[in-house]
């Protein structure tokens, strides 16, 4: 390559437009993953922040995790920047769906204009990304995601890694761009055969980068995403001399910085503060005990959540709610000129409703937010944000120790007002309460609204006295126990430890095999003397 | 200079071919949009930002990614709509819709502006009509596929960076790109197209041969 034909400013330019170009596509790649449509506005005058005139969002994590495997380098000759794209089943299996390459080889076209010419086509190349990224099959496939199964992506630097696609793998071109240092191509290698490999045994995987999305989960408070613990791998990432491009803080500090929490997040904090203490202390109590017993419930992609890495910002809130930079607009070609501004939102966690299509201001201050502060005080329950909605419902339900075990002589005593109290397992189980034997009447409902009123008035005047941890009996939500001997929450209760299905025991499924095997030969009699019966309705269906 | 004509051809069930023609001439025009220009001093200009927004199609098993302007939307619904029109409903034939970029040579009084194109994308449709369920199940997801196959036919031919208009002083913006949109700019395009009856003969040529051999008597 010969660097000595470029301008020291095309050079600076052009390393730049390669950074954050590599930036741009890995933010694509990974949104189109998350399992949600991605919709961003258009906007008839720049802003000067949208690199490439593309609206595209920021994902804070996607961002950090980028940087972190560049290290301070660019995608150069030798040096690629890959994104995997890996499948993980509930079970734990893994797979690789695609890996997209960003490579860069020695062809060079030393006329071109880069200040014009290149970005611009750099632009058109992420508009191609964004093409073929709903067009590979991981895209249903991560449309897809939620219980059975969550995409993961790994970004990783140098060489090219493919052994894990399978047999047969395909590729596909994205794109190419000549720069006077080399040609940029994008390619996606993606899988063909979505097979397990039966003889591939199942081993913890070196540590992946960011889960992308397990935003169909049930979880507690509907929306609510959660925070999971980060595992890092950086296998080839390349630890070579410095490419001699400057530190990622100056080009940072003009627009895409994370920097410190601004004013914005502080308010957001303070009003959460406020909203907790408003709510006291035993509502938290109550919610930490909701969430714990919730979890238990989960399925098992849950359960194995500490193998999963962060980020919950790629939960399809986040890509609605990142920040984006302010600058000024470009002068020559619509390229950005870059001056450092103050982020607007520096938040780096995932909160709130998720929209489809949210309205793209650059300045993402959505109510949901302010849960950032609940969020932040209760990390241990991992509860994301407490929407208005939750605020309401939990100020009825203050009671505390929902989900703590109590003698059942204190059941009928104890207050109306424990929704959610049917998670909590009991002590014992009586066979004349087991709704398998006796099948309870349909318990009295009334409205949420009316039945959390009411059980807060009788929790305050009947309930035993208590602190925040005195254990209770659970009280499902929204229902009483005072008209039925079988209640909703001694049916959930009871429901909650069923005993195995008889078919499952081996005496039973024993003695009913060899029954089911006499009795075939009559059935078989039975469906031949009908055969004409069950031919003429096969015809009908046809 | 010559223009790039590409074609490309689809057989799909009569009620895909709205989101068939939708998906595909989405694709090609957020290729060949881009944000408003905002003309300076001393001949520079900043551009606008394109947004980008993600559609899934009901009768198809597939998802696209078109630029987010309702306005422009609602010109290529409307053009997909008359083409649809013509082809009829629920009736197997062969259609073609074409979407031309073109810009515009002034031309002095009496005549008047010519259209020059420099790119044609020509889309073939073959309507099909399927018995039972099953078999447009199946075709949901094949032409899902095959419109994967087109998107990467579009990418790879725009990708290859040949012949693009040059960016425009203020004064001739208008010769080049289509301004009257409020949010993006794509290039000027026109959207033509013709039916093919059953006979696989266009209705068009049918209809100059007529008048030519009208003319020869």
């Amino acid at each position: 390559m010969m660097d000595s034909d470029l301008s020291p400013q095309d050079k600076k330019d052009l390393d730049k437009f390669i950074k954050f170009f590599a930036l741009k596509t890995v933010q694509v790649i990974v949104q189109a993953r998350l399992g949600e449509k991605v919709c961003t506005r258009s906007l008839s005058s720049p802003t000067g922040s949208d690199w490439f005139n593309l609206a595209i969002k920021d994902i804070p994590e996607v961002t950090h995790e980028a940087k972190k495997a560049l290290s301070g380098q660019l995608p150069g000759i030798g040096r690629s920047m890959c994104v995997e794209i890996s499948l993980k089943t509930s079970e734990g299996d893994s797979m690789e769906l695609e890996t997209w390459c960003l490579e860069m080889n020695e062809k060079c076209d030393k006329d071109i204009k880069v200040s014009y010419t290149v970005y611009n086509r750099l632009s058109l190349l992420l508009k191609s990304l964004l093409a073929i990224t709903r067009v590979t099959p991981a895209y249903k496939l991560s449309r897809k995601q939620g219980h059975d199964y969550v995409i993961l992506y790994r970004i990783y630097f140098g060489e090219v890694q493919l052994t894990g696609l399978g047999e047969g793998f395909q590729t596909v071109r994205v794109g190419v761009v000549g720069t006077p240092i080399g040609t940029i191509t994008l390619s996606c290698a993606y899988r063909t055969n979505l097979a397990f490999m039966s003889t591939r045994q199942f081993e913890r995987t070196a540590p992946i980068m960011g889960i992308i999305i397990d935003h169909f989960v049930e979880r507690p408070f509907g929306n609510m995403g959660h925070m999971r613990p980060c595992n890092y791998r950086a296998p080839g990432e390349d630890e070579g001399a410095y490419n001699g491009v400057e530190d990622s803080q100056e080009v940072c500090t003009t627009s895409f910085s994370t920097s410190p929490p601004s004013q914005l997040f502080l308010s957001f904090l303070l009003f959460s503060l406020f909203l907790t203490f408003t709510l006291s202390l035993p509502l938290l109590f109550f919610l930490s005990q909701l969430y714990c017993s919730r979890l238990s419930y989960q399925p098992p992609v849950l359960v194995g959540a500490a193998d999963f890495c962060h980020p919950s910002t790629l939960n399809a809130a986040n890509p609605h709610q990142v920040t984006t930079q302010m600058g000024i607009p470009g002068k020559e070609g619509g390229v950005p000129q870059q001056v450092p501004v103050q982020p607007c939102h520096g938040a780096q966690a995932e909160h709130g409703r998720v929209s489809s299509c949210p309205p793209a201001d650059h300045v993402p201050a959505t109510p949901s937010s302010s849960g950032e502060g609940a969020e932040t005080l209760s990390r241990s329950i991992e509860v994301k944000g407490v929407s208005p909605c939750d605020v309401l419902e939990t100020t009825f339900t203050r009671k505390v120790g929902a989900f703590v075990n109590k003698p059942g002589t204190q059941v009928t005593t104890a207050s109306l007002d424990l929704p959610f109290a049917a998670f909590a397992p009991r002590a014992y189980d009586l066979e004349e309460n087991d709704p398998m034997v006796q099948p309870p009447e349909s318990p009295a409902t009334s409205s949420p609204l009316q039945g959390s009123l009411h059980s807060q008035g009788s929790g305050e005047s009947g309930g035993p006295a208590q602190d925040d941890f005195v254990m209770v009996d659970f009280k499902p939500a929204f229902s009483k126990d005072d008209l039925l001997p079988m209640d909703l929450g001694t049916f959930y209760r009871e429901f909650q430890n069923p005993p195995q299905l008889a078919s499952l025991t081996i005496d039973v499924s024993s003695q009913s095999m060899a029954e089911d095997l006499d009795s075939l030969p009559e059935k078989l009699a039975v469906y031949e003397k009908n055969i004409d019966e069950f031919d003429a309705f096969v015809d009908t269906l046809q | 200079m010559n223009c790039r004509s590409e074609v490309l051809e689809v057989s799909v069930e009569g009620r895909q071919v709205d989101e068939a023609m939708l998906a595909l001439l989405h694709t090609i025009l957020l290729h060949r949009s881009t944000g408003k220009f905002h003309y300076k001093k001393e001949g520079t200009y900043s551009i606008g930002t394109v947004g980008t927004q993600d559609i899934d199609c009901d009768y198809i098993d597939f998802s696209f990614v078109r630029v987010s302007s309702d306005e422009l939307d609602r010109v290529i619904r409307k053009a997909v709509g008359e083409f649809k029109d013509a082809m009829g409903n629920g009736t197997d034939g062969m259609g073609q819709i074409s979407l031309e970029f073109y810009q515009k040579k002034k031309s002095r009084w009496p005549f008047s502006d010519e259209c020059i194109p420099w790119e044609v994308w020509s889309i073939k449709v073959n309507v099909v009509n399927l018995a039972n369920e099953q078999e447009r199940q199946i075709c949901r997801e094949k032409v899902g596929e095959k419109l994967g196959e087109k998107v990467i036919n579009i990418v790879e031919v725009i990708n290859q960076h040949e012949y693009l208009p040059k960016m425009p002083t203020q004064s001739e913006v208008d010769n080049v790109f289509d301004t009257s949109l409020k949010d993006v700019q794509p290039y000027l395009y026109k959207i033509t197209f013709q039916i093919t009856d059953t006979l696989g003969t266009s209705v068009s040529t049918t209809m100059r041969r007529l008048i030519k051999d009208t003319l020869a008597l």
